[in-house]
């Protein structure tokens, strides 16, 4: 250990591989002196593991109802968190549903940054008219209300869980855009642009190839930032009765389930959202110490 | 890029301030016209058949084509879109299916609510948020930043619908401190219909002016909680920036010379660096302003308040899309000018930026 801590230490690098470790390394130190990051990254983490083996860990089955045990209070015999007015147990909810939210966030973190930062690029590089128009249509979408574009398009397209995916993705990708762009716009004239220029390559495989590349670090942290967003605002189309459907145990339709029992029954409506609360924060928490260590305007403060 | 240097030597300032708010009117009426395309799309995609919605299934073949003639659906796709661009700008944004009123008229009942519990939400976001913000830039690393950095987190992670029941659970179900769901206790509900002069459409502000105070003190007593959280939703964001503009003054030399000069330290940070904060703290607040008016929708399901998130919200659970779109529109205009008047503010107040 002691060894390949020296190694990643190394002030001078006898390889590529072992300079960008180094600097990882580095990063990582930086990163766990910040307790409140830390939890943010165990909370994300333990999401993973929960969602990866929810069926194994879920005492009961999520959907079957037995209507002789509803309602029953929290840590009642076998049903730690209560159940629900089917008789279904909350926390194998829980569990079962955090594979959902894992599958929007995760849908929604793969197309939409993809598609902004391919509009943004685009729009950096080829600059002019192109840049005028493709940055307009971006600043039409930034001047929508997020949940409330959303729930137009979800009213559109009906509800659902890959149309609640769809109109997320839809109205997230503008700030992607100007990220990439305004990355796009500082390597744009670089010598080792004009170089890959000068060898023959087009514009796709300049983009795709060697701009792209350039703008991930700062998307990447962004991504994070916004995934406490995207879960929100999942949770909010599924509280309306917009999203997932039921009987699927999705955090948000269960808040909106429990909500006839509020004052009698709080157990209901409040543990799934607490859930979401635990799990948005950790990617609050995450994305704030991920932003301390990447983004170096606030290094060295 | 096609921005100019500006010349000193050249046209007046006069001229290119001119100049300046053409291009940013240009700019506006761009993506105004930008929001009514999509919103555009968005009616003709909807599954919806408008025609059918407003006759019902019973409705004749000739009485269905005078109705898509009445509508205009037999016209090209680009004059549709042209015929209601037009009718936008002198606002009329369609008619409601599940009421047949014009939307417009409705959504003027419906946004005094709004406005209300989102400016009382901005106060006490402001109130609250600014010296958190100051007092985590003044110790940073203190255990005071560190908590102000947490419940700012917190609220950047609570699904806005739930701490809203939490509230209603705890302070009206536990406590019975605050009035229930309603802008008012249905007792004074009719009083206030009949009794009060409604100005302004804003409760608080109609009944001070007519003296009412008990009708008042109810009105307090079911805003506060709706108010306070979606107050608490907007100090996350401005405490959070309250505190790093500070920080970044705190660094200026001009506040190292104050310091030397022995001025007390209140002194320098409520006075020198307040006033330069405050220039990139007023676009903040305009947003978390247009912020709120979206957070409004949900809270507003949640406490029955009849406003704009309440409008939109009904009327797409029953599909009157001409309402959803309506409503869409008139949030977006708020939002583009909020965004405006916060650019304006700002040159107006910093003048590096004229």
């Amino acid at each position: 250990m002691a060894e390949l801590a020296a190694w990643l230490r190394d002030p001078s690098p006898k390889s590529r591989l072992q300079a960008r470790l180094g600097q990882g390394y580095m990063g990582w130190l930086r990163f766990r002196r910040n307790p409140l990051a830390m939890i943010g990254l165990l909370i994300v983490m333990l999401l993973l593991v929960v969602a990866a083996l929810a069926p194994v860990l879920a005492p009961h089955d999520p959907i079957t109802q037995d209507l002789r045990m509803r309602l029953l209070p929290p840590l009642t015999e076998g049903h730690i968190l209560g159940t629900d007015d089917f008789g279904r147990d909350i926390l194998s909810r829980l569990i079962m549903g955090s594979r959902i939210t894992l599958f929007i966030i995760a849908m929604v973190a793969v197309t939409a940054p993809l598609f902004g930062m391919l509009v943004g690029t685009v729009a950096g590089y080829f600059g002019g008219l192109v840049d005028e128009v493709l940055m307009r249509l971006t600043d039409i979408f930034l001047a929508f209300p997020k949940l409330i574009l959303a729930l137009a398009l979800v009213a559109v397209l009906g509800p659902g869980m890959e149309n609640a995916v769809l109109a997320i993705a839809l109205t997230s990708w503008p700030p992607y855009a100007r990220v990439a762009r305004a990355e796009t716009l500082t390597v744009r004239n670089s010598d080792y642009i004009a170089a890959v220029r000068l060898q023959g390559a087009g514009a796709g495989r300049i983009i795709l190839g060697h701009v792209m590349p350039m703008c991930l670090p700062s998307v990447i942290i962004r991504v994070t930032l916004d995934m406490a967003g995207v879960i929100l605002i999942a949770a909010g189309l599924g509280f309306l009765g917009l999203g997932v459907q039921p009987p699927m145990p999705e955090w948000g339709a269960m808040i909106s389930a429990g909500r006839k029992y509020l004052f009698e029954q709080w157990w209901v409506a409040t543990m799934p959202g607490l859930a979401i609360f635990i799990v948005s924060l950790g990617f609050n928490l995450l994305g704030d110490g991920l932003r301390d260590v990447l983004d170096p305007r606030n290094s060295g403060k | 890029m096609a921005s100019t240097p500006i010349d000193p030597t050249g046209p007046s300032r006069l001229f290119s301030l001119t100049r300046r708010t053409a291009g940013v009117l240009v700019s506006l009426a761009f993506t105004f016209l930008g929001l009514l395309f999509v919103t555009f799309i968005i009616a003709r995609v909807v599954p919806i058949d408008p025609v059918l919605a407003i006759l019902g299934d019973r409705a004749t073949d000739a009485q269905i084509a005078a109705e898509r003639l009445r509508l205009g659906l037999d016209e090209p796709l680009w004059k549709q879109f042209g015929i209601y661009v037009w009718q936008a700008v002198q606002g009329d944004l369609g008619t409601s299916i599940r009421t047949k009123q014009p939307v417009i008229s409705e959504i003027a009942q419906y946004f005094p609510a709004t406005l209300e519990l989102a400016t009382l939400a901005t106060i006490f976001g402001v109130l609250l948020g600014v010296p958190a913000g100051v007092l985590a830039a003044t110790k940073p690393g203190s255990w005071a930043d560190q908590l102000v950095r947490l419940v700012g987190l917190m609220g950047y992670s609570m699904p806005v619908f739930w701490l809203g029941l939490m509230g209603l659970l705890l302070f009206y179900g536990v406590l019975g401190w605050v009035g229930g769901p309603g802008r008012l206790d249905a007792a004074f509900d009719m009083m206030f219909e009949f009794e009060v002069t409604q100005h302004t459409g804003m409760i608080l502000l109609d009944t001070a002016l007519a003296g009412r105070w008990d009708m008042f003190a109810n009105a307090i007593s079911h805003i506060i909680l709706p108010a306070g959280i979606l107050g608490y939703l907007s100090m996350a964001y401005i405490s959070r920036m309250t505190r790093s503009f500070m920080m970044n003054e705190l660094g200026q030399e001009y506040i190292t010379t104050a310091r030397v000069k022995g001025m007390p330290e209140r002194r320098v940070i409520w006075v020198h660096a307040m006033k330069n904060v405050m220039v990139p703290l007023i676009t903040v607040v305009a947003l978390s302003y247009a912020f709120l008016l979206e957070g409004a929708v949900l809270t507003e399901t949640i406490f029955g308040w009849p406003g704009l998130g309440s409008y939109i919200t009904d009327a797409l659970l029953v599909g009157d899309m001409p309402s959803v779109l309506g409503g869409t529109v008139v949030v977006g205009v708020a939002y583009i000018g909020l965004n405006m008047l916060s650019d304006v503010l700002y040159r107006l107040v910093d003048p590096r930026a004229r």
